[in-house]
């Protein structure tokens, strides 16, 4: 152990295993958790130390071959299907896997299928007798769904489907698993049926044969080439020409063609709504969080280990974690890492909440939910990345190179901004949804519309000051005042918001043209109004922390840094209407500043509690031991350019020495 | 031709040719360039398989062939002006990556700069005629941005006259310099010089370290590469252990500083001159800072002019992404922010050559201020030109994390122009240490010039009370000129706030450096409002010289977005200082969705005008002719992927199948 990190962790505050128990959602599950990253790192198949010096092509197979023996060892250990076992298998190997895909394409026919086609299908895809992936986006087409063009013609004469990409931006385009992997695909197309379009509807297309693998004629398929990361999934395209599949390929719970190609609708598919957002909660949790965990990890063990010039002539050199520009750019993201925990757990929690009314017709909870999983992927996303990119920079020359982690970490969290929904068009979902609501509430003075708006939105009409009191420093540590901050300026730009709107509207614009000349403050309202609901669930989540008070107040520190970062990173929207004066803003400014050094103490804690194995992090820079230089020495030394010989000196260099030595 | 960038190119105000005139300097460097452009454009020695598709070693090789090539071409066409070996750099290098680069840019000018005559003689013929291959390694494993901090010694031994050159710990590995790690035979090391039992502070040696001919490290010489990086594939950085590992006395450049054959040290005259190659390669650095960001900015504008999506209204066709407020709010901000880049980083080139003239004539008196601003516009630039990259990466949408976009490898290729040259948040501070001299300076009752003459005019310095009326009561937010005015009362106030908050804890602290510890976040905000101040100065008196009226026009449009958003984006210090008013923000903001609208139908032409061909882009998304989708499949069919029908790793699918 290096002593520079012994030291840090000599005097423990709070107990650093109850805080990795909070994380886990309970002791039971991080003893679980444990056991299943000791089983999977004792498998030398499923190591990552080699990722970093693999091409794309090493890194996919890499990544089927670990799926495959994970899956061996389920069967073997009875980890069942979407069991706890197997979701910390997926974190102890960073989700470095192949076939993710795959469930989706299960889960839409689970969703979308009639009982006959579960049965049918359900058991095949269980088995691996077939693999399949999810065809929506095209390659001119994402957002904007009844914009795609690939066609699904039914001919009565045959009884069948004729799917087909019409032109070249209908080429399917960027799904996982398609690649090089899957043998069927869920494709959406819009359906055309007795002369008449009908709109998208989901169709199961055999690609490739299940004998050799081999494409199916009329079937043109590959991988979309070298992206920023993912190198392990085969994202890939998909060309039909005129395909035939039998009607019965249609998923028809919802839709219906008859033999006679009447189309018959069975009710509103507002499941079809719902799954993407159980899919934008699921990736808060399972992929976007623990990328910025292990970046905070990373960048504060190495700020401890790293020494660099003198706080004090006479002292030796400093800890880089004890330059306050250090702090303040590891910090907040640190404050984020924790913040953004218990939001995802929240938003999960929410959603499991609505599942079972969802289930039974109510959709009440709906819009709700779908605003708040909508902007929080958006924001959640953006900050995760701005946060792992600040946590890479921290760390100097080191953060550039892929052994210190960081980069890898950065090139996957960074999909996340506009996979499974742009943020751009999620915040504006959102602000639509403030909009609403503000509206309802305008609506109807005095009657029930209070206790029928929803929570995140109740404060709209919550008594609000007009002034701030705060008179001290200290007064910015209480939750309640920032938390009333936050709320004031939201609902200042949702009025704001509506108000530009409707100036529009009343000056002749129509609807359209108005919604999009104020798009920018929407927008802007959205954010807010995020940053506000996310301080509020981090505020309520330490209340239910009373028991342990050690751990609730270094957590309130984290908290409070949180809250003032965002304040004073958007002054002028506190200044705009005189809700902060200039000196309240500065006492703010004290608060934060003073936070710095309290954090700094327990800085190695709270990213131990994260609790992620040296195997798992796979960073030279981030080891729980602090041996930084001489594991970059001898991970480097394992590079291939240093291991496979130098053919450019035979063929280039050497000519070049000797042709210009010759000439001279 | 794609026919929406047709109709824009035809719609646009101005000649973009005119406006590329400006950007070189004149229509006849325009033409010069263009010329060196075309010899690689047309000369097949310079194709080579796209680098996407490589592995790093693949890539390496591409790199050092070109390297090769280059140094040819380069002779035979007469190439000898340092813009013009630019311009013919940037073109065959998609990203300036070169592994005999160092030996060019670093090896080379320090054995000018240090070396004694002698030296210059024995190696900078052998040098220049690469028969050595040189790099520069001063960075450590354990040390970077603290020069003195470095571990390496040189101790000196009398008997033999050789200095021995020892890597006493894991953490004074040389570590990080380019070409180190398979290319270079020399290396200029700089290391802490010992003799007759002291350390003399660091020295640089002239160290061979590959056998010529075979190439094979020396005995008592550990080298290799570092390793996968984010970017820089093609380039070698390097690592270098040395162990008891003895060059003559003659090895260390001895132009300044000497030690005698029996040991003895003798002092340098002046080492001031040194910051000369510091200064040169900070200012360099600004302008790589605009042209990385022109580059993103042209690739996001073109294919959002290119790429239909959603509806705006129900009905009817899907709209250019341009045309959405929300695309435009993302991008041309930073279109702005791109010219505004590229008129500072012409500026900070010719302040350069007009002040080494006067270095040259023994004037030190503007290199301290000069240095002051590279560092500081180095990191501003550099940090916001970073973020911009990416935003224009996302604007891109799904398309933008291909490879294909170009835009990834603009990105991390860029992004160590943060960390390099001077860790951005030290040289931020290293501008604030002369912000707060130049401070103390106004305060002890002495007037300071050049860009901190607003310093002169802080209300807490005036001697005469009768001149009250300091901060002036209305911004003009239409006029350039009274927002440059704004923005140097922000720099005012916080220069201001930073020393005073610095003095405080100097009192309460009673330690200088633990004071200044305390106070860098002030510290860095009052660097960064500077230069701020000084982008927005030098983008708005350019304006003015402009004499085309269509031209003067829409650089003047540009010119009020990037100082409106800028007082948007940091409305609080504008706010807080009273120099805006709660109204006029509100103003502020509609006015910038007004001159979104005007840019609108300039948009691709503005980016026509930074006139990179395709090979430089390096994107099927920014191509001139827009004919994105057809490419973008023919680039993906490329991919090593598709080599085969079936992949390799079909077995373990076979195996699934057969095995659950």
């Amino acid at each position: 152990m290096h002593p520079d990190i012994d030291s840090e962790r000599h005097l423990q505050p709070f107990s650093v295993e109850e805080l990795t128990n909070i994380l886990d959602g309970g002791a039971q599950n991080t003893a679980l958790r444990r056991k299943v990253e000791s089983i999977i790192h004792s498998e030398p198949e499923l190591s990552l130390k080699d990722n970093y010096f693999m091409t794309q092509n090493e890194r996919y197979e890499a990544a089927i071959k670990k799926t495959f023996h994970i899956l061996m060892l389920a069967q073997r250990l009875g980890w069942s299907e979407g069991s706890r076992e197997l979701q910390y298998a997926s974190r102890s190997v960073s989700g470095d896997l192949g076939f993710g895909i795959h469930h989706i394409f299960q889960k839409t026919i689970r969703s979308l299928g009639s009982e006959e086609q579960i049965a049918k299908w359900d058991p095949l895809c269980s088995q691996f007798q077939i693999l399949g992936t999810y065809a929506q986006t095209e390659m001119g087409h994402g957002t904007n769904l009844q914009g795609l063009e690939t066609e699904a013609t039914y001919d009565v004469a045959t009884q069948e489907f004729v799917v087909h990409s019409p032109t070249m931006t209908a080429i399917k385009w960027w799904p996982g698993d398609l690649g090089r992997s899957a043998t069927h695909a869920l494709v959406q197309a819009q359906l055309i049926c007795s002369g008449a379009r009908q709109g998208m509807h989901a169709f199961i297309v055999p690609i490739r044969s299940l004998d050799d693998h081999s494409p199916l004629p009329g079937i043109t398929i590959g991988d979309i080439g070298p992206k920023m990361d993912f190198e392990h999934t085969d994202n890939g395209f998909l060309k039909l020409d005129h395909v035939r599949i039998p009607r019965e390929n249609m998923l028809n719970r919802f839709a219906q063609v008859l033999p006679d190609g009447a189309y018959v609708q069975l009710g509103v598919p507002k499941s079809n709504y719902f799954s993407m957002v159980v899919v934008r909660v699921d990736i808060l949790l399972g992929e976007v969080l623990p990328l910025l965990h292990k970046a905070c990890v990373i960048a504060v063990r190495y700020s401890v280990i790293r020494r660099q010039s003198h706080l004090r002539p006479s002292d030796p050199e400093a800890k880089i974690l004890d330059y306050q520009t250090q702090q303040q750019k590891l910090f907040p993201p640190l404050a984020m890492a924790y913040a953004f925990h218990f939001v995802a757990n929240y938003v999960l929690e929410f959603l499991h909440h609505s599942y079972s009314f969802i289930l039974d017709r109510d959709f009440t909870l709906l819009p709700e939910l779908h605003a708040l999983s909508a902007g929080l992927k958006a924001m959640l996303s953006d900050f995760c990345t701005q946060g792992v990119e600040q946590c890479r920079r921290a760390c100097g020359g080191h953060g550039y190179s892929k052994l210190s982690g960081l980069p890898s970490l950065l090139t996957r969290v960074t999909a996340s901004c506009t996979y499974e929904g742009e943020n751009t068009v999620l915040y504006l979902q959102t602000a639509r949804f403030l909009i609403k609501s503000y509206l309802n509430t305008q609506k109807s003075p005095g009657s029930a519309s209070k206790a029928s708006l929803p929570q995140s939105v109740a404060y709209l009409t919550a008594p609000d000051l007009a002034r701030c009191p705060a008179q001290m420093a200290a007064d910015f540590l209480h939750p309640e005042l920032y938390t009333t901050a936050w709320a004031h300026v939201a609902v200042r730009l949702i009025k704001d918001s509506v108000h530009h709107l409707e100036t529009l509207r009343q000056a002749g614009a129509d609807e359209y043209d108005a919604w999009n000349q104020t798009t920018v403050i929407h927008l802007q309202a959205a954010k807010v109004h995020l940053y506000y609901v996310t301080v509020k669930i981090f505020t309520e989540a330490l209340e239910k922390l009373e028991s342990q008070p050690a751990i609730q107040q270094v957590l309130k520190r984290l908290c409070d840094l949180y809250a003032l970062h965002g304040i004073l990173t958007n002054a002028g929207d506190f200044l705009h209407d005189g809700f902060l004066s200039g000196a309240q803003i500065d006492m703010a400014r004290k608060a934060y500043l003073d936070l710095l050094p309290l954090i700094r103490k327990d800085a190695i804690l709270l990213t131990d509690a994260f609790d992620f194995t040296d195997q798992c992090l796979n960073s030279a820079l981030g080891c729980y031991d602090g041996h930084v230089y001489e594991r970059l020495f001898q991970w480097a030394q394992k590079s291939p350019t240093n291991t496979e010989g130098n053919p450019a000196y035979e063929k280039y260099i050497r000519p070049l020495l000797q042709g210009q030595r010759a000439r001279l | 031709m794609n026919q929406d960038l047709q109709r824009e190119r035809a719609g646009a105000s101005f000649n973009p040719e005119l406006l590329t005139n400006v950007l070189d300097g004149s229509a006849e460097n325009t033409q010069r360039r263009r010329e060196i452009e075309n010899l690689i454009l047309k000369d097949p020695d310079f194709q080579h398989e796209n680098l996407n598709f490589l592995s790093r070693s693949q890539r390496y090789e591409v790199a050092v062939k070109k390297s090769a090539t280059m140094v040819e071409k380069m002779r035979k066409f007469g190439i000898a002006d340092p813009d013009e070996i630019m311009w013919f750099k940037k073109l065959h290098l998609v990203n300036f990556v070169e592994p005999v680069g160092l030996n060019y840019s670093m090896f080379i000018p320090t054995l000018l700069n240090q070396g004694t005559t002698a030296q210059q003689e024995k190696w900078l013929h052998s040098s220049q005629g690469l028969e050595i291959i040189g790099t520069y390694a001063q960075t450590e494993l354990g040390h970077g941005t603290h020069l003195r901090g470095l571990e390496t010694t040189a101790t000196y031994d009398p008997e033999t006259q050789e200095f021995i050159l020892n890597s006493p710990t894991v953490t004074s590995i040389k570590w990080w310099p380019g070409g180190l790690g398979k290319t270079s035979n020399h290396a200029i090391v700089l290391a802490q010089l010992i003799t007759q039992g002291k350390c003399y502070g660091l020295h640089a040696f002239i160290v061979p370290i590959r056998e010529l001919g075979t190439h094979k490290p020396l005995p008592g010489i550990t080298v290799g590469d570092i390793g996968p990086k984010f970017g820089y594939d093609e380039m070698d950085n390097g690592y270098l252990k040395m162990d008891n590992y003895r060059i003559p006395r003659e090895n260390m450049l001895m132009k300044y500083a000497q030690v005698k054959p029996d040991g003895t040290y003798v002092k340098p005259l002046n080492n001031k001159l040194t910051y000369g190659t510091m200064v040169f390669i900070r200012s360099f650095l600004v302008g790589e800072s605009a042209r990385c960001l022109s580059k993103a900015c042209t690739i996001a504008i073109r294919y959002s002019a290119v790429r239909h999506q959603s509806e705006i209204k129900p009905g009817e066709p899907e709209p250019q992404i341009l045309d959405y407020q929300t695309q435009q709010y993302k991008l041309f901000p930073l279109l702005a922010t791109a010219y505004a880049f590229q008129f500072v980083g012409a500026y900070m080139k010719e302040t350069y050559h007009r002040i080494n003239e006067d270095i040259g004539h023994g004037d030190l008196s503007e290199l301290p201020e000069l240095h002051a601003l590279t560092a500081g516009l180095k990191a501003f630039t550099s940090w916001t030109t970073n973020t911009a990259i990416e935003a224009c990466r996302m604007a891109c949408g799904g398309h933008g994390y291909s490879h294909c976009s170009g835009l990834p490898n603009i990105y991390v290729n860029f992004t160590p122009t943060c960390t390099f040259e001077g860790e951005n948040t030290v040289m931020m501070l290293q501008t604030a240490r002369f912000l707060m001299k130049s401070y103390d300076q106004v305060h002890s009752g002495k007037l300071v010039c050049g860009m901190v003459s607003y310093l002169n005019d802080l209300p807490s310095q005036r001697i005469q009370p009768q001149q009250v009326a300091v901060w002036p009561t209305v911004v003009d937010i239409n006029s350039p000129d009274s927002l440059t005015e704004a923005y140097k009362l922000r720099a005012a106030r916080l220069v201001e706030i930073a020393a005073k908050n610095l003095q405080a804890e100097v009192i309460h602290r009673n330690s200088k450096e633990v004071a200044w510890n305390l106070t860098s976040i002030d510290l860095v905000r009052a660097s960064e409002a500077h230069c701020h101040y000084v982008a927005v100065k030098l983008f708005t008196e350019k304006v003015l010289e402009i004499q085309e009226k269509s031209i003067q026009a829409v650089l003047r449009r540009l010119c009020l977005l990037y100082s409106l958003y800028g007082i948007s984006q940091n409305a609080g210090d504008f706010l807080q200082g009273s120099i805006i008013t709660e109204s006029q923000i509100t103003q502020v903001n509609e006015r910038i969705k007004a001159l979104l609208t005007a840019i609108r139908p300039d948009a691709v032409a503005l980016v026509d005008a930074f006139d990179f061909q395709d090979v430089t882009l390096g994107s099927v998304l920014g191509r001139y002719d827009g004919n994105v989708y057809e490419n973008l499949f023919e680039w993906a069919k490329k991919s090593p992927l598709n080599k085969t029908e079936v992949h390799e790793s079909y077995k373990y699918l076979k195996s699934l199948q057969s095995k659950l």
